[in-house]
């Protein structure tokens, strides 16, 4: 993409990249949340469900400051985990997890619909045949679902590509080091003559959006056909 | 193996409490719906915790409150054979099949795949998905995976009443073969009188929570102080050996020395074959009848009068080919002074023994 000037090209790298790991790292937590909201009964399952979707409800500006306070260099968890080398104030990994918080309750919820879908009877009658718990969600609950963990994958992954307002709040817009894709667009903007980088990073937005969106298509039907036997 | 069951459970407005053997051979949990059936099969595969009690297969202790025992499902290893077949849509056919094998120690004695294959007739049907098998064949195939799960025993929950009675009559000689064939033993629940008749060596009867009876095929079925499923369903079953086959479509029956003729039936002679003759279909006469169309008469002792609910009593016949049941009026009772230990005639109808209604060896066609 050589129409792609350096800076440019650096922000969509930075923002793959950001998104990547954002949605690898949530996947596990995400499908554990789902799964627990779907099919178990605990005390508190309200407040979990609450605090899942405290994201996608408040001010994306109130998440990044929250991030900020709790894992900033000064905050509690931040502090600590600086202690051992991890720095999320500043840094790509700080655009990660901002992105990757933003993103999780679209990703429960997608899964949570996937997972609520499956018969439990099939899951009994696996357990009659001698499968464990964990081979139960191995050989049947994860084959049925895997359309809607995609599903929740692929929204969270654009969601992540295009995560502002937190991410600028919490790890602010460095270039090359937190400027991710809409970050840069916001910043071509606000300088005189920028407006056809910010044009090439919009196109490029639009077309990562539109590709994800047709593969997960893609993939889903195949995997749904697989599932529905037809 | 015998799986021997004593357990307690309380419910929102419903009691179990039930406690029975099932020894090898085919065990029917017979009892109208809401009778707790599926509550204690659930049960014994571990998918219900009862609040009290004790489940045992043979030495297998699988459930015991007093010792603190409860085996999960997973290592009960009981073949569930589901009403509603349950075979997973996303794997094939031969998939559905091994599923069980694959988690079956390996050294449990396990049938081998082709004989189960070639004894439910799936073989064509191993590379499709469940969405494409008629409703048969799925129930089949549901057989199939509980028995290849190297089964202590197997369970089965009305593996029938989903299906319709041109499939029922297909799915009914593959749990016959598999009683006859197979020697694990079963433990199956059904509320159909040609069910237990069919099927049945040990009958269980569960009324409102509470086993009533349990007893051989025979004993029950011919006791007119059961009536598990109402009086409709109430017949008597005899053993009879298939004597000779004659040119006008009959096959002639050999009930204890009695002639018994029916429709035509495929078994040789020297077969042996169950019929089961419902109460309603027997005429009972003080004298031996004379110029009837009926061709079976059979003399016998009356051992039992029930008077029903209703206008109609059950009468128990002791005859050389075994207990008859005949459903009559009170009033016809009390004309012929229908009495234990009085002399009697029953009388059956040819054809009102339905070809559903007998059961013997499978007949390769």
């Amino acid at each position: 993409m050589s129409w792609l000037g350096p800076e440019e090209w650096q922000a969509v790298a930075l923002s793959l990249k950001v998104a990547f790991w954002a949605v690898a790292l949530s996947l596990p937590f995400g499908l554990l949340t789902a799964h627990a909201l779907a099919r178990w009964e605990f005390p508190g399952k309200q407040i979990l469900n609450g605090i899942v979707h405290l994201p996608l409800i408040l001010p994306p500006v109130v998440t990044g400051y929250l991030l900020l306070l709790t894992f900033g260099t000064q905050g509690p968890i931040g502090g600590a985990l600086q202690t051992i080398g991890i720095t999320f104030a500043f840094r790509w990994t700080g655009a990660a997890l901002a992105a990757a918080v933003m993103a999780f309750p679209l990703m429960v919820r997608a899964m949570r619909l996937s997972i609520e879908a499956v018969d439990p009877k099939l899951e009994q009658a696996a357990a009659t045949l001698g499968a464990s718990r964990l081979w139960v969600f191995l050989t049947i609950t994860l084959p049925m679902i895997l359309p809607g963990i995609l599903a929740g994958a692929i929204l969270a992954f654009a969601k992540a590509m295009g995560e502002f307002g937190a991410t600028i709040t919490f790890v602010s817009n460095i270039p090359g080091q937190t400027q991710t894709l809409p970050s840069a667009v916001y910043a071509f903007l606000q300088v005189p003559g920028g407006e056809d980088s910010a044009m090439r990073l919009v196109i490029v937005s639009v077309i990562i959006a539109m590709s994800a969106l047709l593969l997960s298509e893609m993939i889903a039907q195949r995997i749904a056909k697989r599932v529905a036997g037809t | 193996m015998t799986l021997s069951v004593s357990i307690a459970h309380s419910m929102e407005n419903f009691t179990l409490n039930a406690g029975f053997t099932a020894p090898p051979g085919l065990t029917v949990l017979f009892g109208r719906s809401g009778s707790g059936k599926t509550t204690l099969i659930n049960a014994v595969s571990g998918l219900l915790t009862p609040q009290s009690g004790r489940i045992a297969v043979g030495e297998h202790v699988l459930f015991d409150s007093s010792q603190g025992i409860n085996l999960p499902p997973h290592r009960r290893r009981l073949g569930y054979i589901f009403q509603e077949g349950r075979l997973f849509p996303h794997l094939t056919v031969r998939q559905n099949l091994s599923y069980g094998r694959w988690f079956a120690p390996k050294s449990a004695p396990r049938e081998s795949l082709d004989k189960v294959i070639e004894m439910l007739g799936v073989g064509s049907l191993l590379s499709r998905r469940p969405a494409q098998l008629s409703g048969g064949e799925k129930q089949r195939v549901a057989i199939g995976r509980a028995l290849l799960a190297a089964p202590r025993m197997i369970l089965a929950d009305e593996p029938l009443a989903a299906l319709d009675e041109p499939r029922k009559a297909e799915i009914l000689p593959y749990f016959e073969r598999l009683r006859d064939e197979v020697e694990i033993p079963i433990l199956y629940v059904s509320h159909s009188a040609t069910e237990v008749a069919r099927l049945a060596t040990t009958i269980v009867v569960l009324d409102d929570g509470h086993t009533t009876h349990q007893g051989s095929a025979a004993e029950v079925l011919g006791d007119p102080e059961i009536s598990p499923a109402g009086v409709r369903s109430i017949g008597a079953f005899l053993t009879a050996s298939v004597a000779v086959h004659h040119d006008d479509g009959l096959t002639e029956l050999d009930a204890g020395g009695t002639p018994l003729f029916l429709p035509r039936i495929p078994q040789a002679p020297g077969d042996t074959v169950r019929i089961r003759i419902a109460a309603h279909d027997v005429i009972l006469a003080r004298r031996k009848p004379e110029g009837l169309s009926a061709l079976n008469t059979l003399m016998g002792t009356i051992n039992a009068v029930r008077p029903g609910s209703g206008p109609g009593a059950i009468v128990s016949l002791d005859t050389p080919a075994g207990r008859v049941l005949a459903r009559i009026t009170r009033r016809s009772a009390a004309a012929l002074e229908l009495a234990p230990g009085v002399p009697c005639y029953a009388v059956v109808k040819t054809v009102s023994i339905a070809p559903r209604n007998i059961s013997g060896p499978a007949v390769s066609s």
